[in-house]
């Protein structure tokens, strides 16, 4: 077994076996379903047909869907230099002082389109901000990230708190929570966009983040795949020595990388505090985060992968929501477990079907003899 | 004197919310000194409290609860080994998946099999666990300070915390007096040299991983049958990081794990205590600075500021035989 997996065509890499274990990770949880007393294949129709049967249900699915792309290219980008950023929870939520303090400060005076820029960088620095601390103590001091990002998650959730509580609460308020922004506070909603299709968006605040989280996973793509930064980040992450032969600066790769990661998962705060609920509120991130790592392996931290499996989870977000109100039994917390699975089979347990599958396209193709054979292991 | 009761009080709620600590810590550190990261003590805890409370309510029995929360908790830490140790998957993402899974699948079976929105039924008489009374402890109450700290600190704790803090100097004895041990260190710090040795890492680290199960089951019968009466939702509650944290905090040394719990533990006692009231000198702290201090201590800890904290050599290497 010590020989690299033999080498499989792309489609099959890239394709088969990531749906292959997907399939199982949804088996599973079909599995779940019945042994809950209901019926797996009427809570899938529900699932889709709460997610994609009427355009309020779209906007909702496309809304869930914006905080995943965030958090999942956040997710990716450090798996590319190696490193396990699992804190983009926490860098969601404290990145949304970034984008609500340019709310509160400038709602009364500005329009929204001055107030978005401000927001996007302010979300990006703090967020950036907050994941450079966990980048630079692994560069300089040694601590691994996986503990320090997780660590931090708890600071940030002790942080917000305390902000929300002792300084941003208004006067008199019990909730909390910061005051609701003036309109200019408010991003436009994309209900054009679902209109073009013939479809009313209804009361879903679906909004214009979602064109940003799109335009973030093409610039991540031109980052990672198209700039030297990226290539040098990708050299990181294939062989850290290689890259410090080649001259590659670890420890600068680390920090800048972690930034990035930092500041797409902290973009995240965008879409629920501006487009949404227009205040920042207690746990407004509400596990995207997490979701984040689920979404990545899923779409094999590229943007092409990430963007549908980002959707995916916004129609289990969606679609959850739907089943609930028909199965009582089936609660908001079976997305918890799809997840759970999700992130098993497709990341833990990513290799487990590829000897199989393997063995099954040597058989195949037996005559191509570059192909070793696991059987002569 | 006052002071002396409300410090009496203090140390009494540090004894017990360190319990939990102390037995997932000591399990992170079976697993972790054979090369198995595990940040799944979290979700085998939770299911064990889960898998605990749900037991003892049907069958009314606390032993019979305790067995299927060390149950479902090795058979957690069994899919992270297979994930982990057969598969050589990335064991930091088997743990993140655990978690989720079992803070996920504790809920939905609950309500499924318990309607009462993801709690299991109060558990009472001798479903629960019951503390116990030292010897003489009445007696010699009385007495200032001896009496007060025999009968209201050490005395009426409930068996497993006695358990608890009786494993630490057993997990030392094992990790550095027995054979089964030293290979432990051994496949932690360099399995290559244990494989040459003729032992084989797979099950040396599948035995690790169990030991860390069954820890993490008791840990979580403690939760919802000796602290509590019963499973709520999300129990844990970050209970499984803060061990994690302390384990890394005592530099995975089993007498150190103990005290890093018992320091985590009085920050949490105190945080509760301490809610409104001013401290001299400084001032009131707020609470959420004193719930943050655990994680803080161990991110200043692991940038070397006190100290140096160095993982098993080997840890979270998938171990390949060489050829």
């Amino acid at each position: 077994m010590s020989v690299p997996y033999a080498k499989l065509p792309a489609w099959v890499d890239y394709g088969l076996i990531p749906l292959i274990n997907l399939a199982v990770a949804f088996l599973v949880a079909g599995l779940v379903v019945l042994a809950v007393g209901e019926s797996p294949l009427r809570a899938a129709s529900l699932l889709i047909e709460g997610a994609f049967g009427y355009g309020e249900g779209i906007g909702f699915t496309l809304y869930y869907a914006t905080n995943f792309i965030f958090t999942g290219l956040a997710v990716a980008i450090a798996f590319h230099c190696g490193l396990f950023n699992i804190g983009g929870e926490g860098q969601a939520y404290v990145a949304g002082l970034g984008v609500a303090l340019p709310c509160l400060w400038l709602d009364q005076f500005a329009p929204w389109y001055v107030i978005f820029p401000v927001a996007i960088l302010g979300s990006a620095l703090v967020g950036g901000f907050w994941a450079m601390i966990p980048g630079w103590l692994q560069a300089k001091r040694g601590s691994h990230v996986v503990i320090t990002t997780i660590m931090f998650n708890f600071i940030a959730s002790s942080l917000m708190v305390y902000v929300l509580v002792d300084v941003l609460k208004p006067a008199g308020s019990m909730a909390p929570q910061t005051r609701t922004f003036a309109e200019s506070g408010q991003l436009p909603r994309l209900d054009w966009l679902l209109a073009s299709f013939g479809l009313d968006i209804g009361g879903a605040p679906f909004n214009l983040s979602f064109l940003l989280a799109l335009v973030a996973a093409f610039v991540v793509w031109v980052v990672v795949w198209r700039t030297k930064l990226g290539y040098e980040i990708r050299t990181m992450g294939h062989s850290p020595s290689a890259a410090s032969y080649a001259g590659i600066r670890q420890s600068r790769i680390i920090i800048i990388t972690m930034m990035m990661s930092g500041a797409l998962a902290g973009m995240m705060a965008l879409n629920p505090i501006m487009g949404d609920q227009h205040r920042m509120q207690l746990d407004f991130v509400g596990g995207a985060g997490f979701v984040g790592i689920a979404v990545a392996l899923m779409g094999r931290s590229h943007p092409v992968g990430i963007v549908p499996a980002a959707i995916l989870f916004g129609v289990l977000y969606q679609g959850g929501a739907e089943i609930s109100f028909e199965m009582p039994q089936i609660s908001r917390d079976m997305i918890t477990i799809i997840q759970g699975l999700v992130i098993l089979f497709a990341g833990a347990l990513e290799n487990m079907f590829r000897p199989a599958i393997t063995a099954f396209f040597a058989t195949l193709g037996g005559a191509r003899s570059d192909k070793p054979l696991p059987a002569a292991e | 004197m006052e002071y002396f009761d409300t410090l009496i009080v203090i140390l009494q709620s540090t004894v017990r919310v360190s319990v939990p600590l102390i037995l997932a810590a000591l399990a992170g550190l079976y697993s972790e000194r054979a090369g198995i990261f595990d940040i799944g003590l979290e979700g085998k805890m939770l299911a064990a409290a889960f898998a605990g409370g749900a037991a003892a309510s049907v069958t009314g029995s606390a032993f019979i609860g305790l067995c299927a929360a060390i149950f479902v908790s090795v058979c957690l830490a069994l899919v992270h080994g297979f994930a982990s140790i057969t598969q050589r998957g990335n064991q930091i993402v088997s743990g993140v998946a655990i978690n989720f899974i079992a803070l996920g699948a504790t809920v939905i079976l609950g309500q499924a099999w318990f309607r009462q929105g993801g709690r299991t039924p109060q558990l009472s008489g001798d479903a629960r666990f019951t503390t116990v009374e030292l010897p003489f402890a009445a007696e010699i109450a009385d007495i200032p300070v001896i009496g007060s700290i025999y009968s209201n600190l050490l005395s009426g704790h409930f068996l497993l915390t006695y358990l608890a803090f009786a494993l630490v100097p057993f997990t030392w004895w094992v990790l550095y007096r027995t054979r089964f041990g030293l290979r432990l260190r051994a496949v932690g710090e360099n399995p290559g040299a244990v494989d040459t040795a003729g032992i084989s890492v797979t099950w040396m680290r599948y035995r690790a991983v169990i030991c860390c199960g069954i820890l993490c089951g008791i840990a979580g019968a403690y939760l919802s049958m000796a602290m509590t009466a019963g499973f709520v939702k999300g129990m844990t509650a970050g209970k499984g990081f803060i061990a994690l944290a302390a384990l890394i905090f005592a530099k995975w040394k089993p007498v150190n794990v103990m005290f890093a719990c018992l320091l985590f533990g009085f920050l949490d006692a105190m945080s509760i205590r301490m809610q409104g009231n001013e401290l001299p000198i400084i001032g009131v702290v707020p609470v959420q600075f004193m719930q943050a201090l655990p994680y803080l201590l161990t991110v200043i800890l692991l940038a070397g500021f006190i100290g140096k904290a160095i993982p098993p050599r080997a840890g979270g290497v998938p171990y390949v035989k060489e050829r």
